[in-house]
């Protein structure tokens, strides 16, 4: 347990390591969110509510989404790609640790920095010019913390399972770009899911990408009531476990196929 | 107890082969060619514990790979790997806690924190007692002369720098068994001669067992009394230095610049008899005689005799060009 917690902390000091990425990174949430805000503002016009979402509600979630991809996001599938690429994976399969349980870890770190020292100072920013309504429900903040968790996870187990595969293909980035996109787009992060046609809702169901943007966002703007929250945690849950499996049996297959590159 | 046990071990790659041209990279978008490429063929071998052994041999003739398998990161295609007692692929997490591995292209630190940090992380990682790492670090950290550039980060440091600090984050949990791959490579004489005499009191004061692959012969010399060589894949020597330099090291080189060119049959006809091979040199009108051991005299005042010298001079033949000499003909006879 303590080398995890270590490797947060080596983490944070890399994130550290360049002050100039830090301050930038904070702008770029200020401007991305109110960027959204504007859009939805003249999308909204006179118009009290769409799709049952009031403006208000609405800048709320664009706000949130984003705060949230602050923390779920990492490049951990990048990572394992360029490692492999350059042959470093090698100097980590000599440690006595799970790779990809490290590499999970890693990302959870940069998730935390970026939560704390990024993207809430950026809200609290956006929040002096912007009419952003937060629940006062303790119990809401409850579960989306737990819903937060999960999509950490669920993207995660994505980005780990988009990394392994750079083992059998060496060179992936159109891979990866691709699958960032996807995940921006069908999350939820830049259009609520509820604003897609009906065919693609049902289409997206079969999907993990809802779990990781849309369902925290709507818990947390108060869109979901009740027994809606309780099964969103549900396919969340359903998705973390599921997403296990493809990847235990890629890593497998993996470790036999490693091909160190470069001497 | 023996620290590795290798039997009959094998690995082999799938390489795909590229068709040449633009047509052929269409073709390969449809269809690929593979070919089964053996970068370890068959190799046996046993190292006890607290030896030292050099792991030789040419540009892919398979070191790295052999490395790459008894330190568990490779799966190997068949064969048996047993070190510290365990099989390295199979049970990594709890076997890599009993080695330490430097490789000198690549780095474990971590590049944008100070060593400092890495090394904190490390003894994390190694769940290293406080105190067994303060004795033991602040003696390797002695030795290796590095207590000045803890605080500063990877990135800034020298080559030179950057290797000793390698070497002591391997030694953290200060392992039975370390497996160098090309420490050496790219470092001045000084540095080198740091890390060989650091390796020397390492094997000395706790037992280490080492083996190190190098393609610096005075690393061999320096630390290793016993040799394993390998070429495409195959152990074509595995024995003791000395023994090697006694088989192959016999005799002396012996240097002629003449004044005027000569040709190898008139030379090999003067010293008929004599047991002496003869080469062209480097440079132009110098010719090198390989002369078994107690015939320099005769050679020299039978050429001195009949043709006009600039000069002479005598090499025992190095441990270099023993090496090089077998690898010229492929294995080791008698």
């Amino acid at each position: 347990m303590d080398k995890y917690v270590e490797m947060i902390r080596i983490r944070f000091l890399m994130m550290l390591a360049y002050r100039t990425n830090y301050y930038t990174g904070i702008l770029i949430y200020a401007i991305n969110i109110a960027a959204y805000y504007f859009l939805w503002a003249a999308i909204y016009g006179d118009k009290p509510s769409m799709q049952g979402m009031s403006l208000g509600q609405m800048t709320t979630y664009v706000a949130i989404s984003w705060l949230s991809r602050a923390f779920y996001f990492n490049n951990i599938d990048r990572e394992i790609a360029m490692e492999i690429r350059d042959g470093k994976v090698a100097t980590e399969l000599i440690r006595p640790y799970s790779y990809l349980g490290m590499k999970a870890v890693q990302g959870l770190g940069e998730g935390l920095f970026r939560l704390f020292f990024l993207s809430l100072p950026g809200l609290l920013v956006v929040s002096l010019f912007l009419p952003l309504q937060f629940p006062e429900n303790a119990h809401t903040w409850l579960s989306f913390s737990l819903s937060l968790l999960l999509s950490f996870v669920i993207y995660s187990e994505l980005n780990l399972l988009a990394g392994v595969v750079t083992f059998f293909t060496f060179r992936n980035e159109g891979l990866l770009r691709a699958k960032r996109f996807i995940i921006d787009l069908f999350s939820g992060l830049i259009l609520p899911v509820s604003f897609y046609p009906d065919w693609a809702q049902r289409l997206m169901d079969y999907f993990p990408f809802q779990a990781i943007s849309y369902i925290p966002s709507m818990i947390i703007t108060e869109s979901f009531q009740g027994a809606d929250v309780r099964d969103g945690l549900i396919v969340q849950v359903a998705w973390c476990a599921l997403l296990l499996l493809p990847i235990g049996l890629l890593w497998r297959m993996a470790k036999k196929r490693l091909v160190v590159q470069g001497g | 107890m023996n620290a590795i046990e290798v039997e009959e071990l094998r690995k082999e790659f799938k390489v795909h082969k590229s068709r040449s041209g633009l047509v052929g990279a269409f073709r390969d978008l449809w269809t690929r060619r593979y070919m089964t490429v053996r970068a370890v063929d068959g190799i046996s071998f046993t190292v006890k514990q607290g030896e030292m052994v050099g792991y030789i041999g040419e540009n892919g003739a398979g070191k790295s790979t052999t490395i790459k398998m008894l330190t568990g990161i490779l799966t190997p295609t068949s064969g048996r790997i047993i070190v510290n007692g365990m099989n390295p692929h199979k049970e990594r997490e709890k076997f890599v806690r009993t080695i330490g591995v430097v490789f000198g292209q690549r780095s474990q630190l971590w590049w944008d924190i100070a060593v400092q940090e890495s090394f904190r992380l490390l003894k994390k990682v190694y769940r290293v007692p406080d105190e067994q790492y303060a004795r033991h670090m602040s003696e390797v950290i002695e030795m290796l002369e590095i207590g000045p550039l803890l605080d500063k980060p990877v990135r800034k440091l020298s080559l030179g720098q950057r290797m000793r600090c390698e070497l002591a984050a391997a030694l953290i949990h200060n392992p039975p068994l370390l497996f160098l791959d090309e420490p050496t490579i790219g470092l001045d004489v000084l540095v080198k001669l740091n890390i060989r005499q650091f390796l020397k009191q390492l094997n000395e004061r706790y037992g280490t067992t080492i083996l190190l692959t190098t393609h610096d012969m005075s690393d061999i010399e320096a630390l290793c009394e016993r040799v394993i060589m390998l070429d495409e894949g195959k152990i074509i020597y595995d024995g003791s230095l000395e023994q090697l330099k006694e088989k192959w090291g016999q005799g002396k080189r012996v240097a002629f610049t003449f004044a005027e060119g000569k040709d190898a049959s008139i030379l090999q006809e003067l010293t008929a008899g004599l047991d002496v091979v003869w080469k062209k040199g480097e440079q132009s009108n110098v010719w090198v005689a390989h002369v078994p051991s107690g015939g320099v005299p005769e050679v020299v005042s039978r050429v001195a005799a009949r043709y006009a010298l600039q000069d002479i001079r005598i090499h025992e033949v190095s441990t270099e060009e023993i090496v090089r000499n077998i690898y010229e003909e492929g294995a080791v006879h008698g």
